[in-house]
């Protein structure tokens, strides 16, 4: 029967080409239109450690107080040197690891070789585990180093490959920003999206870090950040030695906790910090504290761009108006058939065999519309860098489930749109229909 | 007369084509009075004016190899700048840690009118620009003078202020001083004095993504070298930006190895950096662009198809009212006339729609309110894209012959 159906079907179809190739195209558009927004919120909305987001967070510290330029009781979102140094001293939660953005020029031995910059972070050795970054060769460096600040660096995949030619170079040196480094690991190919870990609001789709060294030894060396570094208005400090001491915040600071209570736990801990700092004289407000998770901070940060839900948003609206349009040229074309249906009516076809041929027709067109709609998400996938950064628009691939997603949403569609003409149909009276037929 | 009773008891006839037309009219309206007000923002937003002479202007991202004195900075960012000013297509050049427009961050100063008020009269960027840098830019000066050279300092710009003179744009300074000069008057940044000694014409500041303090740029005069690199801001003659694109990397390796120009993207035109830094608006421009112009094509199909179905059905009417004396005007009037009907309540209702579409989206996205006159051209659009798609099936209309009807009686 069903195959009775779609013979039909076919040819009710091809009998009225145009608007059976509207309605395909109505279809394929509204599917291709969400279903390509989607794949982008996906993407830019992904968990970027899902195993381990759950037990890191960054605790924050509000060390302006009432006075801030904004309204909002919010604590800036990195941290001020004497800070993280206060916190680290007290190991209150381990692993912790401090972090700020930096750019060095690397030098490579081999004198072949042309001088590269290498962006990358200032961190503890404890990063490495926090994060699970996966290593090529060797690994993170040493608690001592770590403590006195050793000269060992951790390379990416890229710089490896260009200063070493991907070999294992580990114990090999590098000079970076004029000062020569041990290499102690090398990273597989590791840059987990949106870049969570620091800045996240100026480089949250960044390529690969290339350079990791012990924050300790960037602060010796006085590494400038390249991230950005909150001060008070009326700051008047200048250089180096003034930001240590500062109330100025450019660094991220982030902790693992194992469970509810260690949270808990520690939000005590920095209110009683807070507190603590209040009673010195530092702070006359009242301890404002926050401890996010990944992915509260995230939310937070707000490092899903905006254009990737608006887009989204409008391309729900125009499936949407595909799918109302795709009714009203459904009911004018089930109701051309009307004649059609009165004499299969008086013939002995019951209304559910009517519901059946007509879904089945439905289906036909969904289906079409469907396969042009992965045609034109696979194309609008591609386009995506017209229309968002070229970083943001790199990371999202047209994969298996979400072209199955296309096709699903198609059909769907179509059955949603097929559901009152099909009902409209089946009322046809076989009598009267062949009076005027 | 176009027959307004008939029409609207006819549509009682057929409600769920009526309604599925006046619906569909509704939410494209509601989708694309709103993607036109957001389209129009970002438009002036993205296309608002740097003040600098665009066409001519190349950056290179100049970064030094080694640990470099602050003295070794100095010495070597005065060569390259001496280099670059004596090429033959160079007009001028600079060196600073930003250019307008240049990302999301950049240092701000709160300017201050005296030394103890409670908080800022303005926010404004800061350049470090020395006696090159208004000719480099190609920014007017209003008032007042350009740096000599025995006021500039040679510093980093973390070193941030020290008393002395300021050029500030047009922007700031009617600000600050509203109608007055502000020539000769002193400002406070951090407790420190600085005095301006020149206006100059708007030039948007080093950070996008600013709105309110966009072009209240100040000049702090600076020999800038930073021990790490710096940007070259270079001015090409005319016409020979693109070639100075290429060779300016050759040309500074040349004077000297010991740095790092990318091969890709250490040398930029300033057209290709600005339209990187606004690269999100121009996308949101041209995905809402496109989806409008989709939604209005499948609405206008939808419409031709539901009207050619409706003149379809009524053949035999259409030769009756023939046959009793209508003209083809009379029937093409009717057609269009019920198309508009329909579609007027559309708009009233999308109207409604698109207020509640935006006061949604102020709601979780921290868009401004929808002015009217956006649901007015939308309506306005919408309504003639009816007109035009019943247009066609109106015309098949009015062509039935009087025939129709005894034709179709009989059979």
């Amino acid at each position: 029967m069903f195959f009775y159906y779609l013979q039909l079907g076919g040819r009710s179809l091809s009998r009225n080409p145009v608007v059976t190739l509207l309605i395909v195209l109505l279809i394929a558009v509204g599917v291709a239109g969400s279903v390509t927004t989607f794949a982008v919120l996906r993407a830019v909305s992904a968990d970027p450690l899902p195993e381990r987001s759950a037990r890191l967070f960054v605790p924050q510290i509000d060390n302006r107080g009432p006075n801030r330029v904004t309204t909002d009781r919010e604590p800036d979102p990195d941290m001020t040197y004497r800070d993280v140094a206060a916190l680290r001293g007290r190991r209150a939660a381990s692993p912790q690891t401090a972090i700020y953005s930096i750019t060095l020029s690397a030098v490579p031995a081999d004198l072949e070789l042309q001088p590269v910059s290498a962006k990358g972070y200032a961190v503890n050795a404890d990063f490495f585990r926090m994060f699970a970054v996966p290593f090529e060769y060797g690994g993170a460096w040493s608690r001592e180093s770590d403590d006195v600040g050793g000269s060992e660096v951790v390379i990416g995949h890229d710089l490896n490959r260009k200063f070493f030619r991907g070999s294992n170079s580990v114990g090999k040196e590098i000079s970076l920003a004029g000062h020569t480094y041990r290499v102690s690991g090398v990273l597989n190919e590791w840059n987990p999206l949106p870049r969570f870990y620091a800045a996240p609001w100026v480089q949250a789709y960044a390529p690969p870090a290339q350079v990791f060294i012990p924050f300790q030894r960037a602060i010796d060396l006085k590494v400038p950040t390249t991230g950005g570094t909150l001060c008070a208005f009326n700051y008047t400090g200048t250089g180096w030695d003034d930001l240590i001491q500062s109330e100025c915040s450019w660094i991220a600071f982030w902790i693992e906790l194992p469970d509810h209570d260690a949270v808990v736990r520690f939000r005590t801990y920095l209110t009683a910090y807070a507190e603590e700092q209040r009673a010195s004289g530092r702070f006359d407000w009242p301890a404002n504290v926050r401890v996010y998770d990944l992915r509260q901070w995230l939310k937070y940060m707000h490092a899903v761009p905006a254009e990737t839900r608006i887009s989204f948003i409008v391309a729900l609206g125009l499936l949407l108006v595909c799918t109302v349009n795709t009714v009203g040229l459904l009911l004018a074309r089930f109701m051309r058939h009307a004649p059609d249906i009165g004499v299969r009516r008086a013939l002995g076809a019951s209304a559910a065999a009517i519901y059946a041929q007509y879904l089945t027709e439905s289906g036909i067109v969904g289906l079409a519309g469907g396969l042009l709609g992965v045609l034109l998400t696979e194309f609008g996938i591609r386009g995506l860098r017209f229309v968002f950064e070229a970083r943001v628009a790199r990371i999202v691939h047209p994969d298996a489930g979400i072209l199955s997603v296309a096709i699903l949403l198609a059909l769907g569609v179509s059955l949603v749109a097929a559901a009152y003409p099909v009902w409209r149909a089946s009322r046809i009276q076989p009598a009267w229909q062949l009076k005027v037929g | 007369m176009i027959p307004f009773r008939p029409i609207l008891s006819a549509m009682t006839r057929h409600k769920a084509g009526v309604f599925l037309i006046a619906m569909q009219i509704a939410l494209t309206l509601a989708i694309v009075a709103n993607a036109i007000f957001v389209v129009s923002q970002r438009v002036a937003y993205l296309s608002r004016p740097s003040g600098i002479d665009e066409a001519n202007i190349v950056v290179v991202d100049n970064q030094w190899v080694g640990a470099l004195t602050p003295f070794e900075a100095q010495a070597r960012t005065a060569a390259d700048l001496a280099m670059l000013r004596s090429l033959p297509d160079v007009a001028d050049a600079y060196a600073d840690y930003s250019y307008p427009a240049a990302g999301p961050i950049a240092s701000v100063w709160a300017i201050y009118l005296s030394a103890d008020q409670a908080s800022p009269t303005s926010f404004s960027e800061p350049y470090f620009a020395d006696d090159h840098t208004l000719a480099t830019y190609g920014v007017r000066l209003i008032a007042g003078r350009n740096f000599a050279p025995d006021e500039l300092s040679a510093g980093t710009a973390s070193d941030k202020t020290a008393a002395g003179p300021v050029i500030v744009t047009q922007d700031l300074a009617t600000k600050l001083f509203s109608n007055e000069a502000a020539l000769g008057k002193v400002v406070y940044v951090s407790g420190v004095p600085l005095t301006i000694v020149g206006v100059m014409a708007n030039m948007e500041v080093p950070s996008v993504g600013t709105r309110s303090f966009a072009y209240r740029s100040i000049l702090s005069p600076t020999h800038l070298a930073d021990p790490d690199g710096d940007q070259y801001i270079v001015r090409a003659k005319p016409g020979q930006a693109e070639h100075l694109r290429q060779s300016l990397r050759a040309s500074l390796l040349a004077l000297s190895r010991m740095r790092i120009v990318d091969p890709v993207d250490g040398v930029q035109s300033f057209g290709a950096l600005r339209s990187k830094a606004y690269s999100r608006d121009s996308g949101l421009v041209i995905l809402l662009s496109t989806v409008c112009i989709i939604l209005m094509l499948a609405t206008t199909g939808g419409i031709v198809g539901i009207t050619i179905f409706w003149v379809g059905e009524r053949r035999r009417q259409i030769g009756v009212r023939r046959a009793l004396g209508a003209r083809r005007v009379d029937i093409l009037a009717y057609i269009l006339a019920e198309n508009f009907l329909i579609a007027a309540g559309g708009t009233i209702a999308g109207s409604a729609l698109a207020f509640a579409v935006n006061l949604a989206l102020m709601h979780y996205l921290e868009m401004a309110s929808l002015p009217a006159r956006y649901i007015a051209i939308g309506s306005a659009l919408l309504l003639i894209l009816g007109q035009c798609a019943a247009l066609s099936p109106a015309r098949r209309a009015a062509r039935v012959s009087p025939i129709e009807a005894t034709r179709l009686a009989a059979g």
